[in-house]
């Protein structure tokens, strides 16, 4: 058996993950129901089957029809942008927004192609003082300015 | 002539100072983010979202409205200078519309998208304005059973519209249902798919979804190229186009906006499909096809009328029946209900200065961004020399702003920042998010029509067939299906997307 078109195979595998949790899920602790008074269990588990049956389907294709390869995965900038964007929403309350803007700006500029120390560094300022000034004082968003410890 | 008052009425509202300062800021934002690449309207009108809680709803909604038709006329200068679409919808704007920058008409190319542009939006406008009315009377008569059926065409047409595979589009409008049912079920109480986390108990945040699946997904496979632009700067003289191309032009104008027009009303329709269509049928009915791809002004002009025409367009549905056709008007409802106004058909006759002004204030608006924009291009070319290293991380500053602040939690941005993963492996693969967010935002209405239609019908599910209405929606969604599964069909629809 030969895997033909690998970008199928591998959302065939992930549609039959998805519908399959959804189905058990479902199955398992909300009631079903009759057509006439659907529970809460009905809809997800048609959907669910659904999702399974068309995972199946693409699934199969992909080891009859070919297909192209799946193009480079670049965990770099993906790594790296996630992590910048959980620090920003983790690190909020205890280091204020002034920080955790600094850190996102310069964690995500890792992650691009170029990394300059000064223009990140001017970057940073430019965007913190717009973030202070238009969404902290002129939109009137409750984020902390400064760290939890220096209030 | 009761359209003539409405229509005063309307203009009344959208040119009070407070209200015509709003349509500005939204233009002009829109136009902004339409430059620049990487940014669309979905995540800018999401980040402004919290925003016009302070805000009165005519004024929000006129303001983001701005936003939406805002970026269709910046997305076609980017495309025409860069020749990289500064929106979606005008990728094929790119084909003639940089080949006439590069023959020295980039002037004449940009002045004939705003001026089609304009001329789509006036068009969309009284389309509006005339068709929104009675289609709102027809949908007060919409029980479950219609709205449930109505909702089926409208993914059936996401699906058929969408690129690549049909199988695995529909299966994405799938993934989109279930996903959009976490949360409290409302008949029931009982909490699904919430993994004992308190936070998702009020379901998952459209707003978040998209963010991540357009937002940040869009940015990491942008850092995936180092891309270099050349952009058109000097080139800018002469804006006004020659006579010849104006001969040229008004046929392609006319039929683009129709056919804008058109598919703007249908669910999953909107500015993106609109032009693509443009451009296949323009260049199909052409006496010299070969020019396009090489500088046809045909090939700037209709495109840019239909994209304009269906993203004004595409606020019909949402108006008259409180349904969404694309993201952008899921986020329209949004702030609707930020404002305590449930969306659907009495909308026009609770709110008729919401209605009309909004209605009023999309005229007004192209006026402003047909005036503003052929002086100001200037600025706009400066703004496309802002290198992307300097501009994602701005960007990703402000989605987390307008992610963070939706409830000061940290957990929303986790969920961003989950969605952006998805959203990238999703595009590895060839998934279209499209029809899963258009699936997300019409799961929960979808099931609660579902259920009240069975209960009606006493578990009859032939209620759907019965009834002449939704029987209509229910045949002409079957009918899609049937035509785009045939393989002649199937091959057509394949070429039209190569081609565009």
């Amino acid at each position: 058996m030969r895997i033909k078109s690998p970008k199928d195979f591998w959302a065939g595998l992930m549609f039959i993950a998805f519908g399959m949790t959804a189905m058990v899920i479902a199955l398992m602790n909300y009631q079903f129901g009759t057509a006439v008074r659907m529970g809460p269990g009905y809809f997800p588990t048609v959907l669910g089957g659904i999702l399974v049956a068309l995972g199946v389907f693409v699934l199969f294709e992909s080891l009859v029809i070919e297909g192209p390869k799946i193009a480079d995965f670049h965990l770099r900038p993906l790594l790296l942008i996630t992590v910048g964007l959980l620090a920003y929403g983790y690190l909020m309350q205890p280091l204020g927004l002034m920080l955790s803007t600094a850190l996102m700006v310069f964690i995500s500029a890792v992650g691009g192609h170029e990394f300059k120390w000064k223009e990140v560094t001017v970057l940073s300022v430019v965007l913190i003082t717009f973030s202070v000034l238009v969404f902290v004082k002129g939109l009137t968003l409750p984020f902390p300015i400064w760290p939890a410890f220096m209030e | 002539m009761e359209i003539l008052d409405n229509l005063l009425l309307g203009f009344s509202v959208a040119i009070s100072p407070i209200n015509l300062l709003y349509c500005l800021i939204g233009v002009l934002l829109g136009t902004l983010i339409g430059v620049l690449p990487g940014v669309g309207p979905l995540a800018t009108i999401a980040m402004l979202l919290p925003i016009t809680f302070n805000l009165n709803p005519v004024a929000a909604l006129i303001m983001l409205a701005g936003i939406y038709y805002g970026a269709q006329y910046g997305g076609s200068t980017t495309a025409i200078l860069v020749n990289i679409p500064g929106e979606s919808s005008s990728v094929v704007t790119c084909l003639d519309g940089y080949q006439m920058a590069r023959q020295g008409r980039a002037g004449p190319a940009l002045a004939v998208a705003a001026l089609s542009s304009f001329f789509a939006g006036c068009v969309a406008t009284l389309l509006i304005a005339f068709a929104a009315p009675p289609l709102a009377e027809v949908a007060l008569k919409f029980g479950p059973a219609e709205y449930f059926s109505l909702m089926v065409l409208g993914l059936v047409a996401a699906v058929v519209l969408a690129h690549g595979s049909l199988i695995k589009a529909i299966g994405m409008v799938i993934l989109g249902l279930l996903m959009g049912l976490a949360g409290t079920d409302v008949n029931s109480g009982v909490l699904r798919f919430t993994f004992d986390v308190p936070e998702l108990s009020d379901g998952i945040g459209f707003v978040v979804v998209a963010m991540g699946m357009f937002g940040t997904a869009e940015i990491v496979a942008n850092l995936e190229h180092k891309g270099t632009r050349e952009v058109f700067t000097g080139k800018v003289k002469h804006l006004f186009p020659t006579k010849d191309d104006l001969k040229r032009s008004w046929a392609p104008v006319l039929r683009g906006t129709a056919l804008g027009s058109f598919l703007g009303i249908l669910p999953g329709g909107g500015a993106l499909l609109s032009s693509f269509a443009a451009y296949t049928v323009e260049k199909k009915i052409s006496k010299h096809p070969e020019q396009f791809g090489k500088g046809a002004i045909e090939g700037v002009a209709a495109p840019e009328a239909a994209n304009n025409a269906g993203a004004q367009t595409s606020f019909i549905p949402m108006l008259t029946l409180g349904i969404p056709g694309n993201g952008v008007m899921a986020l329209m409802i949004g702030a609707l209900m930020i404002q305590g106004i449930a969306p659907g058909p009495q909308v026009m006759t609770e709110k008729p200065e919401l209605f009309w002004g909004l209605i009023a204030s999309m005229w007004v608006g192209n006026l402003l961004l047909v005036v503003l924009n052929l002086p100001m291009i200037g600025i706009w070319i400066k703004l496309l020399t802002v290198p992307y290293r300097l501009l994602y991380p701005a960007i990703l500053v402000f989605m987390a702003v307008g992610v963070f602040s939706l409830s000061n939690n940290a957990f929303d941005v986790l969920i961003m920042a989950i969605f952006g993963i998805l959203g990238y492996v999703c595009i590895k693969l060839e998934c279209e998010p499209a029809p899963m967010i258009l699936g997300f935002i019409l799961g929960p209405l979808m099931e609660e029509n579902l259920r009240r239609a069975m209960l009606l019908a006493r578990g009859d599910a032939t209620v759907f067939f019965t009834k002449p209405i939704s029987a209509g929606f229910m045949f002409a969604a079957i009918l899609l299906l049937v035509l785009i599964a045939l393989p002649a069909m199937r091959k057509k629809r394949e070429e039209a997307f190569v081609e565009g």
